[in-house]
């Protein structure tokens, strides 16, 4: 790279761009809206009673820190399959052990924090396998705001115990019929609410996407799981990571690993995106597969054709099953900081497995993802190396899924 | 005079008529419009996404985008279009990823040779303008903004920089075809825009019904209707240009007339 920035972690500037992606693609009704957010966000950083609030809940109420911890078995076992000398230490965040089972809980405490400053009374969310959605419907129970996801009817129908769960905790679940009904549907239905309720509501965003300042707000609540990431591994082994590998769908808990690292140099990351039935096929791997463009209120890499219409994407992985990324990702692949690859269901399905007879730990098919690419990265490092990558979700949500593709009948 | 312009300098209220392209036969009920009296048409790029529609104009660029209506099937009407009717205005109206796809100057040029007169993008907010506006401009295409109810005067200002054509004034926070905003704030809203523009400022947004449409032709220069031409062609199909017709003709005497009736 002929002109790397002084610092990868500056960005975005002032109009929210990531170099040539983010920015504020949103109709105008709610650009208003999303300048007032900015301001709000701008505020609520600079207030250390902000920060307080959002500590004391992330503490208290999701159980953080969460643990870094070492992979030792699943270690031995990749060690088995490489050269002689080779076979890098996996250590893992285990974010899974949050409240609601995966990392999406941080950063809907801290936008249901901005809703409440905000003065706003209603909450809407848009969510894919349904853990945005019950993250969402949590932190509005315990805030006893009213809130409404919007679910594509797809993912409704696959993802019963979620929908479920969802309306336990008080949430009206709306499920979106258009399009493929998928993830990318109930966004646009979310943006539709939220233009015909603009005084009174917020969107929580799921994901480090959307317009600008949300890919910001998002990565920066995210953020938490690579500052305690650094501050641990740094405490336990004396030294810093030599890769971190987190998967990608928007790309929320890759950035929140990646970011407090991105300075490192010695630090190499790559982000794995879903490949679903193979990157010549159909998939999700908006990186690998896409190109650049606009949707849902900012520029990045998405799956599209040669007309700019957004084609549909496949995982087996509902969280992952997004035909966008977040732009600071398309970012950071350009200036080439990070680096992305993409496996397929099967190896994530086999990864998924492998970690659950190997450490015990039955992981969401979003990490089986992340885990997949260990598979292959480990056995090509020194065995005094060390891997840490983000255990992002617990699989109790997707052991339907995985026992139908294993011809299991429960 | 750019033919924009003079759709607005006839000293009468001006009727703009929206279809989606590739919905059904769009020349034909395209010409249904402007035989009822359409002043300009806006034709509809249909979208996987369409973020800020209702469910009519969803439909829509469903049907269109099922029966495979491409970009250059888009360019290709206009182009028609512009051969058959030399004198109507022609506005492209869409969201911004199909318009950027092969690049603003590509797009630009291949409206300007499809006979185009302006551009309405959805989401392509004033502050993401460097995408498309100078390419627009430079052609002498017009970029039309939209305004809400949400735009503040102090926010109008970015609104209008780099505008052209008209103004196009969404009287509801919402999506399209839904409720009508309340006459008292369309006309409130129509006069601030006036005052800090002098491009003709068009209504649209909920307008279904010639009563409703005359209503808003008496504070403002222009009335858009969408939805309820874009529901006959869902409901009619190849017979809809005789029931296009009838509503235009109903429409553009309402529109037309409404500042004699109260003169």
């Amino acid at each position: 790279m002929s002109s790397q920035p002084n610092s990868f972690r500056n960005q975005p500037d002032e109009c929210g761009h990531f170099g040539q992606f983010g920015g504020r693609y949103v109709a105008e009704t709610l650009m208003p809206l999303v300048l007032d957010l900015e301001r709000e966000y701008r505020a609520a950083k600079a207030d250390p009673r902000f920060q307080e609030q959002f500590d004391d809940l992330l503490e208290h109420y999701v159980g953080r820190p969460s643990p870094l911890y070492f992979a030792e078995r699943l270690t031995d076992a990749l060690r088995m399959d490489a050269p002689e000398g080779m076979g890098a230490e996996v250590w893992f965040k285990r974010d899974e052990l949050n409240h609601t089972g995966a990392h999406k809980i941080n950063n809907c405490v801290g936008q249901i924090l901005l809703a409440i400053r905000m003065g706003k009374t209603r909450i809407i969310a848009e969510t894919g396998a349904g853990q945005h959605g019950v993250a969402t419907a949590t932190v509005c129970a315990r805030f006893g705001l009213p809130c409404t996801i919007f679910m594509g009817a797809t993912d409704v129908a696959r993802q019963q115990p979620n929908v479920f769960r969802m309306k336990l905790l008080g949430a009206e679940v709306v499920p979106v019929t258009s399009g493929a009904a998928t993830l990318k549907d109930a966004m646009n239905e979310a943006l539709r609410d939220w233009v015909a309720n603009v005084h009174d509501t917020f969107y929580i965003i799921g994901t480090a996407a959307g317009p600008h300042p949300y890919p910001e707000l998002v990565r920066d609540f995210q953020s938490v799981i690579g500052r305690e990431a650094r501050e641990q591994m740094l405490r336990r082994t004396g030294r810093l990571p030599d890769l971190l590998v987190a998967a990608i769908g928007g790309g929320s808990n890759a950035i929140g690993l990646f970011h407090p690292f991105l300075d490192d140099a010695e630090v190499e990351m790559l982000g794995v995106e879903a490949a679903g039935y193979g990157l010549d096929a159909k998939h999700a791997a908006s990186l690998a597969g896409g190109a650049p463009g606009i949707l849902h209120g900012n520029k990045t890499y998405l799956l599209q054709d040669e007309d700019g219409q957004i084609t549909e994407g496949h995982s087996i992985s509902a969280g992952l099953d997004y035909p966008g990324i977040g732009p600071e990702h398309a970012w950071l692949k350009e200036v080439g900081r990070v680096k992305y690859t993409a496996v397929t269901d099967q190896e994530a399905l086999d990864a998924f497995q492998l970690l659950c007879r190997t450490e015990g730990i039955i992981p969401a098919l979003e990490p089986a993802h992340a885990i997949a690419a260990i598979v292959y990265r480990a056995r090509e490092m020194p065995r005094d190396q060390v891997i840490l990558a983000n255990l992002c979700g617990r699989g109790d949500k997707d052991i339907f899924t995985v026992a139908e593709r294993l011809g299991v009948r429960m | 005079m750019t033919r924009l312009a003079d759709a607005f300098a006839r000293g009468r209220p001006a009727l703009i008529c929206f279809l989606t392209a590739g919905d059904g036969d769009t020349a034909a009920n395209l010409d249904a419009l402007v035989a009822g009296g359409a002043d300009v048409i806006e034709l509809g790029m249909p979208f996987t996404d369409p973020m800020a529609d209702g469910p009519a104009i969803q439909a829509a660029d469903i049907r269109a985008l099922a029966a495979g209506t491409s970009t250059a099937d888009v360019l290709a009407i206009a182009t028609a279009f512009r051969a058959r009717h030399p004198a109507v205005p022609l506005v492209l109206m869409g969201y911004a990823n199909p318009m950027v796809r092969r690049g603003p100057d590509w797009f630009a040029n291949a409206l300007t040779d499809a006979g185009v007169d302006g551009v309405i993008s959805v989401d392509l907010a004033p502050e993401e303008d460097a995408d498309l506006g100078p390419a627009l401009r430079d052609q002498g295409i017009a970029l039309i903004r939209l305004a809400t109810p949400t735009t503040d005067d102090a926010r109008l200002p970015a609104v209008l920089a780099g505008a052209g054509g008209f103004l196009y004034y969404v009287s509801v926070a919402g999506i399209t075809g839904k409720q009508q905003a309340a006459m008292a704030s369309i006309e409130e809203n129509v006069m601030r825009l006036k005052q800090q523009t002098d491009l003709p400022v068009a209504v649209g947004f909920g307008v279904r019904t010639p009563d409703q449409a005359a209503a808003i032709a008496r504070v403002a220069d222009g009335v858009v209707v969408g939805s309820a031409f874009v529901e006959l062609v869902g409901e009619h199909g190849a017979a809809a240009p005789a029931h296009l017709q009838a509503l235009a003709a109903g429409l553009s005497a309402a529109v037309h007339a409404a500042r004699e009736a109260h003169a």
